[in-house]
């Protein structure tokens, strides 16, 4: 068991050296390589949420190494109930997303050591209490991401994929300002838990050219991370490289890239700076409705199949908002409403969660019909449920979760969010609640119009998902069906660790407090 | 014990549900046998139930469990049972009309591409019915609130191949939705004011005042809207009559006798809750659609389509006894027309069936076999379809000796008092009455075009015969049901309601500080029965009456009326143009500004935006080089000047997309600025 996150974070490694050394032309191989490290990676990650305390809120599994000490730089792992989800969601989503990318047919080799490299990636930034590791990581997934999109992307690949790059290095850049700011004033050290002690403290009343330290790097963090999330106006590269990348990359990208950007908010901006909290909560929420409500709108004109998909992605990320900014409800200037507060935080969280799951079945089915089909026009189908009934049934659940139905974990997170950031946020969140709405209109009518009425002729021969593709998608869907029913081994294990982040924002926000 | 009885009739149809989804198609008989064997158990408990609940005669029966869904610390989530003789009364009624419909639908869908799946669904919307039902808190009500909508989207859109099903499936989940937004955040309210969704709590809650005045109406207003949806009022019920796209058993069963009930039942749940603003604001909604959706089934031909406006109006019969006060008896008109709107749908379904096979086998497809003019006569030919509907529609008409006149009586007596304590609304007993008149009118006008006169088809006529014994079961048994005794026992008199229903559900009086109790209420009820009896009994004969001498007799020539009332009867033909309006104004602008707001987040902000930081930065780069070359190179410096162009060209490339060269700046910037701070 020691040194189990590291494992987590290198076994991809170690698949992609392995990878390095086959040779050319065994596909077979490769892919079996890159299935068997995915597959341990997520063994591991199981034995992680099992042996997981899930009474304690802080981190546990700690790793400490020196690193660079002369710059307060060091190798800090630890997890919590904030990133023991997202590691277990990646690390399923990445095993699935080998077999999603199965008929990748152009250098094989470079794919899957790239994908593997970018597995690392993400582990890292979930994983890291050092803000350089943490950073370094950050920077790390981009490159895969890059070549990835670039090269065994659609028609667009290319300028996708610099588009994707550029917008996020745009971010990192800002991230890395702030990081710099914040490593100052903490007394230089990266040391993540250091710094969410001291920082709150340490910034409390600096100003810089005449404004509050505090929400400068706050705004730097901020766009930083919502460019990745994506928070409206960011958020127009998403529906490209969405529609650009290929299917698995896109099953990556929806299910654990875009909570990236909300996992950094929470590990960051909510712990290090919690007094800009009280001051942004409010922004927030009303960027969380335009999300909700420009995503749907927007999904509600698409043709494409998958970029309708990629714009219910920003909708349902909006919903996610609602819920971070209901923290405040938890403070004595909100009536103490810790009901509120965490309904909306563990909501946020289950969200993110849920998202990933939901997100990552419907582009992997997106990419089941493009497969057989060479379209993704929502116009030219018609009628498939006659052709295809099981892949009907699946799309219908996963459109289901999507528009957030009972029954399906969509709906919790969503309601939970909902209901958190309603006490404080009463009119946003009702104007809100038209997302509700128009989440169904799309998807039904998506669904209408490429399932029912009377089967196109070109598609008499289309073949039913067949088992590998039934493989990636079934346990996906048992996840969404599970938590609808039963939300409570989730939200269990989450629970302390959110409460430990409410009070950092409550109390050590509320204390230190200038705004 | 009761809970296991309930946890049984609860799951016992998901179970079939789990089954036929997974297993149907290779199950003999495609596994109808599971569904119905399913359903026919939760029959046998919910019968069991119902007969404890009259031996041990306790109108106060309640019974509560539950567990925790959700628990985390302060914020905690319950799903639980509230068993009460409303519940024990609602489930008998569900799983009864479940039943009729599982056995009326073996021949109804015999030979269906989708049987078994048609029976998995049924399944499903059995399980949310239920759910909703013996629910005791709101959020449990929701989850099954929406899941019978999925459940009513998915049988609708049964016959998916036909774009008219697709799209009334489609246009019933969605317009449910909107109503759901409504009752969402009036849970929210309710929750963020009291802390909880269990509705003792929250009775109590209110009781203490913990919640009260606008805040209160609004919540109970958000709530009701929920109400308007499921239950097709006004101006949300566009979706009942196109839900007839369904397969008739399917809609006996949801969108007559329960699911569209749903809305009833929650108003009956929350009753005590309700401001007199929102009551007020109930019952004109209620009266409204009642006489409103009567006006329109007046004109129409389809069959179905006369028994869903129809359904419409009698669902504002109960929503308008819930806003006067006589609560109860909205509830008891919510189980007597389950009852005989469910005989009435089967029996259109028989129709039907038997016009549909005749015209199939005379390879006749124009013929639409739901139109009323192509029927005439059907009588001899069908004569158990025929007395089992036209025992309904003297219960609907609410003619004495029947259940319809005990609940129509209690409702409208409830109307006549609250209108004559509060002489400003006198509205409301007009429209009830109205709409009891018409009622008798256009359900005769059905009957008699049906099964009276000389067919239109002689050549039709001779090959359609009686519905086999799975179909005419369910209608003698329902048409049975509909005869008073049923709900009056252990009493014989068919002019009061008095029995062991209204014995047993009681009215709770109202946690509403200021509204009246139930003891005054049950006051004004009896003080106006009399004379609500009289003129109701006077308005269905002058009903049937008048539909006898227009449509039998043809003394009156419905064609003239038509002509001299062109424009009314235009609007009531048309159904008051309401989908085209709710297109032209709402559907068609939502999906403009959607292709408007997507053209401006990707043609415009995208790509001259954002797109623009990219294109500024080349330019400048550009402009950078040629000024390095042309103007410092090839002019000031000649031989130190080359190096720095050549910084130039490729700060042009770093623009355009060296990866490599980012990161490396990014890792450059680190270590600079580190290394610049360490000193």
């Amino acid at each position: 068991m020691d040194n189990i996150l590291s494992w987590i974070i290198w076994i991809p490694i170690i698949g992609m050296v392995a990878i390095g050394f086959v040779p050319r032309g065994q596909q077979d191989l490769i892919k079996k390589i890159a299935a068997g490290t995915t597959g341990i990676q997520l063994l591991v990650a199981v034995l992680l949420w099992m042996t997981f305390d899930a009474t304690d809120g802080s981190f546990q599994f700690m790793e400490r190494a020196e690193w660079i000490p002369s710059l307060g730089i060091a190798y800090i792992l630890g997890v919590d109930g904030l990133s023991l989800p997202m590691v277990a969601l990646n690390a399923l989503i990445a095993f699935l997303g080998v077999f999603v990318s199965w008929n990748i047919d152009r250098a094989v080799k470079g794919y899957f050591a790239l994908f593997l490299l970018l597995d690392t990636g993400i582990m890292g930034v979930f994983l890291s209490l050092d803000f350089f590791l943490f950073y370094v990581f950050w920077e790390v997934m981009l490159l895969p991401m890059y070549f990835l999109i670039g090269m065994w992307g659609g028609p667009q690949r290319e300028y996708a994929a610099i588009k994707f790059f550029l917008y996020t290095l745009f971010g990192s850049v800002l991230i890395l300002i702030a990081l710099l700011a914040l490593y100052f004033a903490c007394g230089k050290t990266f040391d993540m838990l250091l710094m969410m002690e001291r920082a709150p403290f340490a910034l409390d009343g600096v100003l810089w050219w005449g404004m509050s330290a505090i929400k400068v790097i706050w705004v730097l963090l901020f766009i930083g991370f919502a460019i990745k999330v994506p928070v409206f106006p960011f958020h127009t590269w998403l529906p490209l490289v969405h529609v650009e990348a290929p299917t698995a990359i896109s099953v990556v990208l929806a299910g654990i890239l875009l909570k990236l950007g909300v996992y950094g908010m929470l590990r960051i901006n909510y712990t290090m700076l919690p007094d800009a909290v009280w001051w942004f909560a409010g922004a927030f929420a009303v960027l969380g409705m335009i999300n909700v409500l420009w995503g749907a709108m927007c999904a509600l004109a698409q043709k494409d199949l998958k970029k309708m998909v990629a714009y219910s992605s920003i909708s349902h990320m909006g919903y996610l908002l609602l819920g971070m900014a209901a923290v405040i409800a938890g403070g004595a200037a909100n009536g103490s409403n810790l009901m509120a507060a965490q309904a909306g935080i563990n909501g946020a969280v289950f969200q993110m969660f849920n998202h990933g799951t939901i997100s990552a079945m419907l582009f992997i089915l997106v990419g089941v019909i493009y497969d057989q089909a060479h379209h993704r026009d929502i116009e030219g189908f018609g009628g498939l449920a006659a052709q295809m009934p099981v892949y009907t049934g699946i799309v219908a659940l996963a459109f289901f979760a999507g528009l957030g139905l009972p029954g399906l974990s969509g709906f919790v997170s969503e309601a939970m969010c909902f209901i958190g950031a309603f006490p404080v946020f009463r009119t946003i969140v009702i104007i809100s609640t038209i997302g509700i709405l128009l989440n169904a209109a799309y998807f039904l009518w998506a669904f209408q119009r490429v399932f029912f009425g009377k089967l196109n002729e070109k598609y008499t021969e289309l073949v039913d998902i067949n088992q590998r593709e039934l493989f990636t998608v079934v346990p996906l869907l048992v996840i969404t069906i599970f938590l609808g029913i039963y939300p409570r081994p989730f939200l269990d294990m989450i629970k302390e660790t959110m409460n430990v982040l409410i009070d950092q924002v409550v109390i050590v926000g509320g204390i230190s407090g200038i705004f | 014990m009761l809970i296991n009885y309930a946890l049984a009739i609860l799951f016992l149809p998901l179970l079939s549900f789990i089954i036929l989804i997974l297993a149907g198609k290779r199950l003999p008989r495609q596994g109808d046998w599971v569904a119905i064997g399913s359903v026919l158990i939760t029959l046998v408990l919910s019968l069991a139930m119902f007969g404890s609940m009259l031996l041990s005669h306790d109108p106060g029966f309640s019974h509560e469990a539950s567990i925790d869904w959700m628990d985390l610390g302060a914020f905690r989530i319950e799903m639980g049972f509230l068993i009460d003789n409303i519940t024990i009364v609602m489930l008998l009624v569900v799983a009864l009309i479940s039943t009729m419909t599982h056995v009326f639908s073996i021949k109804y869908m015999e030979g269906d591409i989708r049987y078994s799946r048609y029976y998995a669904y049924l399944g499903l919307f059995t399980f949310s019915m239920n759910g909703i039902v013996l629910a005791n808190n709101l959020f449990s009500l929701y989850i099954c609130w929406e899941l019978v909508g999925v459940s009513s989207y998915l049988l609708i859109g049964h016959w998916f191949e036909k774009d008219s099903a697709a799209d009334a499936g489609k246009k019933a989940f969605l317009t449910n939705r909107v109503s759901d937004i409504g009752l969402f955040i009036g849970v929210m309210l309710i929750f963020t004011a009291l802390g909880t969704f269990n509705y003792g709590e929250i009775f109590q809650g209110v009781a203490q005042g913990d919640i009260a005045g606008t805040l209160l109406t609004l919540a109970g207003i958000g709530l009701f809207i929920g109400a308007i949806g499921k239950s097709a009022q006004f101006p949300l019920h566009i979706w009942l009559p196109d839900a007839m796209e369904g397969p008739t058993p399917v809609s006996a069963l949801m969108h007559a006798a329960t699911m569209v009930a749903a809305g009833v039942f929650l108003s009956v749940r929350l009753f005590p809750i309700f401001t007199s603003e929102v009551l007020l604001f109930i019952a004109y909604v209620g009266g409204f659609t009642a006489i409103f959706a009567a006006t329109i089934a007046i004109t129409q031909n389809d069959i179905k389509k006369v028994l869903a406006y129809s359904t419409v109006s009698q669902l504002g019969y109960m929503i308008l006894a819930v806003g006067t006060g006589a609560y109860i008896a909205g509830f008891f008109h919510l189980v007597t027309h389950a009852m005989f709107k469910a005989c009435l749908f089967y029996g259109s379904g028989s129709v039907i069936h038997a016009m549909h096979h005749t015209l199939q086998k005379k390879h006749d497809h124009d013929t639409d076999p739901q139109d009323m003019r192509n029927m005439g006569g059907l009588k001899s030919k069908m004569p158990v379809t025929h007395w089992t509907m036209v025992v309904a529609a003297l219960a609907i008409s609410g003619v004495p000796l029947f259940s319809g006149f005990l609940s129509k009586d209690a409702i409208l007596a409830g109307t006549l008092a609250f209108g004559a304590h509060h002489p400003q609304h006198f509205l409301l007993p007009i429209f009830g009455f109205g709409a009891a008149l018409i009622t008798a009118f256009y359900m005769f006008r059905l009957i008699f075009m049906t099964f009276h006169n000389e067919p239109k088809f002689p050549e039709l006529y001779d090959d359609i015969h009686e519905s086999p014994k799975e179909m005419t079961f369910p209608l003698v048994l329902l048409s049975t049901l509909s005869i008073f005794i049923f709900y009056t026992l252990p009493y014989f008199n068919p002019l009061s309601d008095h029995g062991w229903f209204m014995e047993l559900v009681k009215a709770k009086d109202s946690m509403v500080p200021g509204n009246p109790s139930a003891h005054e209420i049950a006051e004004g009820m009896h003080h106006s029965h009399t004379a609500t009896m009289i003129l109701s009994v006077l308005l269905a004969a002058l009903g049937i009456f008048l539909s006898w001498s227009v449509y039998l007799k043809k003394r009156i020539s419905a064609d003239a009326w038509a002509e001299k009332l062109t424009p009314y009867y235009n609007l009531s033909l048309n159904k008051y143009f309401f989908d085209e309006n709710y297109d032209k104004y709402l559907y068609q602008p939502l999906l403009r500004l959607a292709e408007r707001i997507s053209f401006i987040d990707w043609d415009l902000y995208d790509k001259y935006f954002i797109n623009g930081f990219g294109r500024v930065t080349k330019w400048l780069s550009f402009l950078t080089g040629r000024t390095d070359y042309d103007g410092l190179d090839q002019t000031i410096v000649d031989g130190l000047g080359r190096s720095i162009s050549k910084a130039g060209s490729s700060l042009k490339e770093v623009q355009t997309g060296r990866l490599q060269n980012y990161m490396l700046f990014a890792l450059f910037g680190v270590v600079i600025i580190l290394i610049f701070q360490s000193f």
